[in-house]
């Protein structure tokens, strides 16, 4: 049966991306934050799991306000990085698992969670650069994909609930798998960060230490959260934080944290890295 | 009108909710299409031509030829998609960070604010006169 061996919560900034890409990582302005993030390279190294599960949030790349869901699963066999307005990032392509993402997909909109089912989008650096974190440059990428893209950018997005409570009904759809996989689950995005507006370049490093110390201890706490607390605390694009309640949702109740890492500033943002494994 | 809501009173914050998107469906998908390498170079050609294929009103298409970044936000743009005229033009989230921040900031400013650990979220939760009283955790 599929198994989940870790959940890995990282910041998904496309400065990272680029860093990694054009070779930066020695620079003064990155060393510390590549040193940084080392561990989770040896965590996959060490663990190499099967399929990397990916939450993360398109933005404007493969989807657009034309057409806005806001679950979307890819069951495609691979995915095109997508052009994001400088070319796209010269990175493997991302290869699927398309007979485990079918099940998934089937088992939850059993559950009750009505997902969109994508045979065909590009993966913008929300999914790429958690990759480019936990692998660095290798030649193909050294597991399969799942993506699962949230929508954060059109209000209202799902409540930071629905997406624990998806987490769990993942959970029993990954463990429902009928072979032998490892799975590790990724929630993307965050922490605090505001791109837009007056406020642009707010992170609050306080209310990212309280989100990952109850992300381990209580998420429930975390899940009752409404979206105002999210966007007035951690920024307007801080919101993506959600995304990492579907990943904490997946795990046992009782997890233990491996690594943590937090770093300001990345680019605008707020850096935070979590490993957590089932107990 | 739409009701107000609990996000009203945040401050410098422009929340793409179902109004909002209303108004700045064309100016978004504009931005849209610049990932289109082919737009692009059309747009670089002519930038008035270029937009008259968007039936956005006459203050988007200006807020768009001056890169009135804050502007645009107002007339329903979206940062991850007027980012992509910023992008156009060769600037990173920090250029376009100090061009929204609406105090003439530089981008050396805003990029050494980031460096001493981002804008500060004391004095900037709310726009009432209550920041001190606001609950941080909400009961």
């Amino acid at each position: 049966m599929a198994k989940i061996i870790g959940g890995i919560g990282t910041a998904h900034v496309p400065a990272i991306g680029a860093a990694v890409d054009h070779g930066k990582q020695g620079e003064d302005y990155w060393k510390d934050f590549f040193a940084g993030i080392e561990p989770c390279k040896e965590w996959m190294a060490n663990n190499k799991p099967d399929v990397c599960f990916i939450v993360y949030n398109d933005h404007a790349s493969a989807f657009s306000l034309e057409n806005i869901s806001t679950f979307t699963i890819g069951v495609a066999d691979d995915f095109e990085p997508a052009d994001e307005g400088y070319g796209p990032r010269q990175v493997p392509k991302v290869k699927g698992h398309s007979e485990f993402a079918w099940h998934l997909a089937e088992s939850l909109i059993l559950n009750e969670f009505d997902l969109t089912i994508s045979n065909e989008m590009p993966v913008d650096h929300g999914l790429t650069v958690p990759l480019s974190i936990a692998y660095g440059q290798p030649e193909e990428w050294p597991c399969k994909v799942i993506p699962f893209a949230v929508n954060v950018i059109q209000y209202p997005p799902p409540t930071a609930n629905r997406c624990y409570q998806l987490g769990k009904s993942l959970r029993k759809a990954i463990d429902s798998f009928d072979e032998d996989l490892t799975v590790a689950v990724f929630g993307t995005g965050g922490m605090s960060h505001q791109l837009q507006g007056e406020r642009a370049g707010l992170i609050n490093k306080e209310f990212d230490a309280n989100f990952l110390d109850l992300l381990l201890d209580d998420p429930a706490e975390l899940a009752r959260l409404p979206h105002s607390h999210f966007i007035r605390e951690a920024g307007s694009e801080g919101i993506e934080l959600i995304m990492w309640l579907i990943m904490r949702g997946a795990m046992d109740q009782q997890v233990e944290e491996k690594y943590r890492f937090y770093h300001v500033p990345v680019s605008n943002t707020g850096y935070g890295l979590t490993i957590l494994e089932n107990k | 009108m739409r009701e107000p809501r609990d996000y009203d009173d945040i401050p410098g914050t422009y929340i793409l909710d179902g109004q909002h998107s209303r108004k700045g469906y064309h100016l978004n998908m504009f931005c849209m299409s610049l990932n289109q390498a082919d737009n692009r170079d059309e747009f670089r050609a002519d930038e008035s031509k270029y937009l008259e294929r968007f039936p956005m009103t006459s203050d988007q298409r200006q807020a768009v030829l001056a890169r009135d970044f804050l502007e645009l936000l107002r007339l329903g743009g979206n940062i991850y998609y007027t980012f992509k005229l910023a992008i156009f033009d060769g600037l990173s989230m920090q250029h376009a960070g100090a061009k929204m921040s609406g105090n003439g900031m530089s981008f050396e400013d805003f990029r050494d604010m980031m460096l001493a650990g981002g804008r500060s979220i004391e004095n900037n939760r709310s726009k009432t006169n209550e920041v001190q009283e606001y609950p941080k955790w909400p009961k």
